[in-house]
This record gives C-alpha cells, structure tokens and sequence, in this order.
C-alpha cells in the first residue's frame, strides 16, 4: 500500500501544514468574537442603500461609540461590532446613523454579552476540549481493548488523540488567517465545530482500526505493515465517500445557508476535509510507525 | 410495514403544520428563526448563605416568569443556570420572549419592580467605602448622601422574599395630628415574621429602615417587639403612589438582586431569511446527496436514499413530538445529520460489495455485509454520540440545540441504516447473479 510505503512523505505534508497553522495561529493570533470577549453586535438593515463600511465608521467618529468592525451582510444590512453597549446607547447610535444617511433603519439583531457569559463561555469551552479527547481515547483504548499484539490498545487511543490535534490545528490556523484578512471570528460555533470535528474524524480512524482489528484477527498478512496496508485499502473508499457526502451537505449548508451559520459550515468543512486526510494518511501509518520504533528498541 | 409507518409518519408532519388539524403541532422554532429577545441576568447571590441559593433562584424565577405572564408574551423561557464554584461561581437566570423586539419595554417590566428590604442600624463597612469613593467623584450631593444614608444601615437578612402580601391603608390620624395619608401595610410569611419580631426586639429604641432598590423610603422607630409580622411602611405616598407600590409588592419583590449582563434581539425578518435559507440549503444538499448515492452505488443507493428519506420523516416527527426547538444551529446540525447518516449505508455497501467478490450470492451478501458493518457502525457512531453529549454539557442555548439535534440524529441513523435498508435490500429479493443485478449491485468504476 503506497500510503503505508511513502509514510514519511505524507507525514512531512501533515507536519508542514500543522506548522503553517501553528505560525499563522501565532503571528495573526486569534480573532475571538463577542462570545468570549464580550461586547456588542448590531445588525442594521439599510432599506434606502447602505453606505460603505468606510462612512459608517466616518459617522460613528463624533459619537462616543467606535465600531471595531463594519461588515456588509446580504443585501441591505450592516453588521457592526463595538464594545458592550447598553439599550440607551445603542437607540443613540441608531440615530445617530439613521441621521447621517437619512433614512429609517431597521434593526435587525442586537446582542450584547456581558463579562460574565463570555468568561464562563470560555472556561466551559477549554474544559469540553479536554474531557472530549480524554474520552475518545479512553473509549478507543476500550474499543480495542482485545487487540494487544502487537500494537496495544491505549496506543491506538493515543494515536487517534495525534490525529485529532492535527484536525483542530490546522482549521484554527485557517480561521487565524481569515479572522485576519476578512475579520473572520472564533466564536461559540466555531468551537462548536470543533468538537464536532473530533467526533466525526475520530469516526473515519475507527472504521480503519476497526478493520485493523479484524485483519488482524484473521490473520490476513504476516507482517503489522501489510495489514494496516491492506486494512487501508478496504476502507479508504467507504472514507472519502462518507467524507464526500458529509462535505457535500457542508458545502450546501455553506453557500446556501443563512448568514449565522455560514463560518460554522465552513469550519466544519476545513476540519471534515482534514479529518479525511488524517484517518487515512496519518492514522493507521502512525501506527505502524510507532509498531516499528518500539520493535526495534524492543 | 415499513412503507406503511413512513407514509403514516409523513402525513403526520404534514398535517401537523396546517392548524386547523386536531393534533396541530408546529415546529417549534428558536429566537434566532422566529425573532425575539433574549436576555441573561446576573443574580447577586452574596448576601445569600450558600445552601439556600438554589431556593432563591427558584423563587427568583417563579417571580419574573410572573410579571413576564402579565406582559402578555406566548411561550416565553425562564431558567436557572448556576455554574462554577468558588469565587468563579455565577448563578444566571436567562430570559428568553420570542417575538418581543422592543426590548426596552421588556427590560422595563421585568426589572421595574422593587427590591425591599428591611435594614437594621448599624455601619455597613463595605457600603461606608463604597458611599465614600462614591461621594468622592459623584458630581450629585443628592446621590451622595442617599448612598451614605444607606450605609449607615445593615442587612437584616429580611427583604421582600418574605413578603406575603401588601396593601394599602389610611390609618386613622392619632388625636391632634394631620392624617399620615396612605401608607403600605406589609405582611410577612410566618418565617418572616419570626424574622421581623426578631428584628424589633432587638432594636427597641432604634429605627429601622425600610429600602425600596436599594433606598431608604422610610426609617420608624421601633416601639415595641412586634410579632404580629405586619409592618407599616409610611413614606410621603401620593395615593397613586401607594397603589403602584402595592401593586409591585405583590407582583413579587425580587428575592435576590439582579444585573442585565447580556443581550440578544433578533428581529422577525432577519429570523425567517435563516429559516428559508437553511431550509434551502438542506434540501439542495439531500438531492446532491441523493444523486451523489445514486450514481454511484446504483440500486443499493436508491435503497440507501429511500432509507434516508426515511430517516429525514422520522427526524421531522421527533423535532415535532419531543418537541426540539430549532436553531439555526440545529437546522445546520440536521443538515450535518443527513450527510452522517448515509455513512451507516456506504459502510454496508462497501462490505456488500466485498462480499459479492469473495462469490456469495446477494441475499448471502447482504446478510454478511450486514453482520460485519455493524461493528464499525456501532464503535464509530458512539463516538459521535460521545460528543454530542459532551456539547450538550457544555452548550450554551445556541450550541444545545446543534448538539441535541446531532445526537437524536446519530441514534436515529443507526436505527434506519440497520432496519429500513435491511429490510429493502433483502425485499428486493434478488436472488441470482445476472449480469443486469450484479451491475446494480456493483458501484463506482466497476463492471
């Protein structure tokens, strides 16, 4: 199986990209949304032509308030992001706006979210990660707990929890660069999305263990490497094609999906992509890798 | 059987959505769809001692689900959520009125309504600090020496969570003296007035001062214990005054203050843009998926879109029955769904397919192929299953309904990939190889 063959290769392309995303993560840094910091988003609808992101934040200059980000959003509608405000101040803001273009503005969503929610957002979030993970490795460990030779079962766990990391790495590294160039947020979707990612990636790699598991039960080839080889072989299909599927709704739920949920469709979409490309290319090769570096200190 | 319950269960969701049926059940749709507000208040729960907080938010929602009923909203959603310990605890109550978008009008009702409390005299140190830094950069001299008269008093531990009713009086004017106009008769609930006879005998001699959100409306000096847990509240009312006052007292006096912290209003046309759009989106992505099927695994594809179809009516019946409130999260999440659940049936296929090679006739093949995906269905589905629990823990309302809609989903999949397909592959009954069957029973490239 060349995947198995030229292992070393795709590790290099999965410790590159992971790299890319890990510098990009560092250097743009990450664009966190109200949800976590905390603030205020309004969205207003322009029925008479809006005015460019520009103006708005020209008109916003005699006010008190200063919009962190003016977005366009479908056909008439404004979305601005400033810091907490509070019911009175945002009437003013309105208008103030509704002044400055003359027309009657309609608006569409406002949210505030105060410190309290956005800290404990956060606390809850991280805290998800951590349990999510530990739980797939403990359930993978548990999964294969009868598969002991010659890989044992925590490792096929631990393994899983590599893959995983690559999957989350490498949407967040994207989401860096677009929070950057498009002011793209990190939000509660989007870590939504994440965890979500890892049940699903998590999914692919245990179809390919799974069949691990049961070639090696059989006894189908002599070697670990030729079985993982051939238990890849079996099921990369069935991978790309439920991956396929998977992505095709995505990318349904992107372009055609309301505005609320089109980063999350996207989110999902870079990590479903990555979770593909991990169970195969990086998963069941680790394994062998790993099979192969304790044999030979063994 | 199976086409019988699916066309019953369509026409349930059909028929459901008009109103005039019996059984009319609508969708039940999320702020975020059907416009409205949403608000998250902070609860202060310092002064309360940490075993009855739960008690209080209880007492706390009861209240505002009350005043709320009074405004008139149609299915409004009040919760506690208390989470964290320590100094990182919060205890918040979240407010949620679809179709209210005037959310100053909203705010208005559910926060204009007064916190009493009974203080006994006595230097409130943290509230001395407060009053000084505060009269330090106040501007206001009447704001100021309100703050310092309040810290001239204590908490009692009596407020108006012990308040059985209230109601206005004209007490008759004592010999040679003008009528005192109307004036507020509390009573107290049995531990309440313990509390109170409790108070006054301690401070015979000395006021005690009656604050109404946080000021002092009146300070009598106590006479005598008073265990008849009725107090007298004689501020200057007007009678209107008065009235209102009643009128709020009884409408329930906050148990423990509480702070807006966050915000959220929808309106209604944004909402149904999301609506129409992810339904759009759902149903482009069911026939691209569906073609998707059909190309390519060919017979055992129209079998796994049927399931699939399948799958969507029963999912449609359960939003409805449970009932689940959508989100555009959820909605996303059902898409997401629709795509996860062909994966039980490519598995199959595949082994299907194998099977077919090794040189087992059909029905052979897909009793095997059966058999052996079900393994890998069950390990890998629980592991979705495992984070949609987890997402469901730690959710917010927004990431609840994902989550919720992703893990009835998951289990619903499973049940229809194992049944429904099953059941129509071997009901096809084709029992020998030709050329013609074998072709649509292959997939992909193969002849």
């Amino acid at each position: 199986m060349f995947v198995i063959k030229h292992r070393r290769k795709f590790f290099a392309i999965s410790a590159l990209v992971v790299g890319l995303a890990v510098a990009a993560i560092l250097y743009f840094g990450l664009n966190f949304g109200t949800d976590f910091t905390g603030g205020s988003i309004l969205e207003l609808r322009y029925p008479e032509g809006r005015p460019t992101a520009g103006e708005i934040k020209n008109s916003l200059a005699t006010t008190p308030f200063a919009a962190s980000q003016v977005q366009p959003a479908g056909d008439s509608n404004v979305i601005l992001r400033l810091q907490a405000i509070d019911e009175a101040e945002k009437e003013e803001l309105i208008s103030t706006l509704a002044e400055v273009s003359a027309q009657t503005l309609t608006e569409e969503r406002f949210s505030s979210i105060g410190p309290t929610i956005s800290g404990e957002l956060a606390r809850r979030a991280g805290l998800a990660l951590v349990i999510v993970v530990i739980l797939i490795v403990l359930f993978i460990a548990f999964v294969f707990r009868h598969v002991s030779e010659p890989v044992s079962s925590w490792k096929y766990g631990l393994v899983a929890v590599l893959t995983l990391l690559h999957d989350i790495i490498i949407p967040t590294g994207v989401f860096a660069v677009l929070g950057y160039l498009y002011g793209v947020e990190i939000d509660a979707l989007f870590l939504t999305a994440m965890l979500t990612i890892l049940g699903l990636s998590v999914n692919d790699t245990i179809v390919v263990f799974d069949r691990i598991r049961e070639n090696l039960k059989n006894k189908v080839a002599p070697h670990f490497e030729d079985v993982v080889g051939l238990s890849l072989q079996q099921t990369y299909a069935r991978s790309i094609n439920t991956s396929l599927t998977i992505i095709v709704v995505l990318l349904a739920l992107y372009i055609f999906g309301g505005t609320t949920t089109k980063d999350f469709a996207l989110a999902l979409t870079i990590g479903m992509t990555v979770g593909t490309y991990s169970s195969i290319f990086l998963a069941a090769p680790l394994l062998v890798t790993w099979d192969k570096w304790s044999s030979r200190r063994g | 059987m199976l086409v019988l319950g699916s066309l019953a269960l369509s026409y349930f969701v059909y028929t459901s959505e008009q109103t005039e049926a019996a059984w009319s059940r609508p969708f039940r749709l999320g702020l975020d769809l059907s416009g409205g507000t949403h608000l998250v208040y902070r609860a202060d729960v310092t002064e309360v001692p940490a075993g009855d907080i739960a008690e209080s938010m209880a007492a706390l929602k009861e209240v505002i689900e009350r005043r709320i009923n009074i405004f008139g909203v149609s299915e409004p959603i009040i919760q506690v959520e208390s989470s964290g310990l320590g100094d990182g605890a919060s205890n918040k109550l979240i407010v949620e009125l679809p179709g209210v978008t005037d959310v100053e009008e909203a705010l208005a009702v559910i926060s204009k309504t007064p916190l009493l409390e009974f203080k006994v005299e006595g230097v409130d140190e943290a509230a001395l600090a407060r009053s000084l830094a505060a009269s330090v950069s106040a501007d206001s001299n009447a704001s100021t020496t309100m703050i310092s008269l309040a810290s001239m008093y204590q908490d009692s531990g009596l407020t108006g969570k012990y308040l059985k009713r209230a109601q206005v009086i004209f007490p008759p004017p004592a010999a040679g003296t003008a009528p005192t106009g109307p004036t507020v008769l509390v009573e107290f609930t049995p531990d309440g007035a313990e509390l109170f006879a409790t108070i006054t005998r301690d401070n015979i001699g000395k006021t005690v001062g009656i604050f109404l959100d946080g000021e002092l409306v009146s300070a009598p000096v106590v006479q005598e214990e008073i265990t008849a847990g009725e107090a007298q509240i004689t501020g200057n009312f007007t009678v209107d005054e008065a009235k209102t006052l009643v009128r709020d007292l009884n409408l329930g006096a906050l148990p423990v203050p509480i702070e807006l912290d966050s915000t959220q209003t929808i309106g209604p046309s944004l909402g149904a843009d999301v609506l129409d759009a992810g339904l759009r989106a759902g149903l482009i992505g069911f026939i691209v998926l569906a073609l998707f099927m059909i190309l390519w695994y060919r017979l055992p594809g129209l079998v796994a879109v049927l399931s699939l179809t399948v799958y969507v009516v029963i999912m449609l019946a359960i939003f409805k029955l449970i009932p689940v409130t959508l989100t555009a999260a959820g909605i996303a999440g059902f898409i997401l769904s629709i795509g996860i659940a062909v994966d039980a049936n490519v598995l199959i296929f595949e082994r299907l397919k194998e099977e077919m090679k090794r040189g087992r006739s059909i029905p052979e093949a897909v009793k095997e192929g059966f058999a052996r995906a079900w393994l890998s269905i069950r390990d890998s589905n629980l592991s979705g299953i495992l984070s949609a629990i987890v997402l469901f823990w730690f959710g917010t309302s927004l990431i609840k309904g994902f989550a919720l809609v992703l893990l009835i989903g998951i289990i619903v999949s499973m049940f229809t990939a194992i049944t429904v397909t099953r059941t129509l592959l071997l009901a096809l009954g084709v029992k020998h190889k030709g050329r013609v069957s074998t072709f649509l029973f292959s997939n992909g490239f193969t002849k």
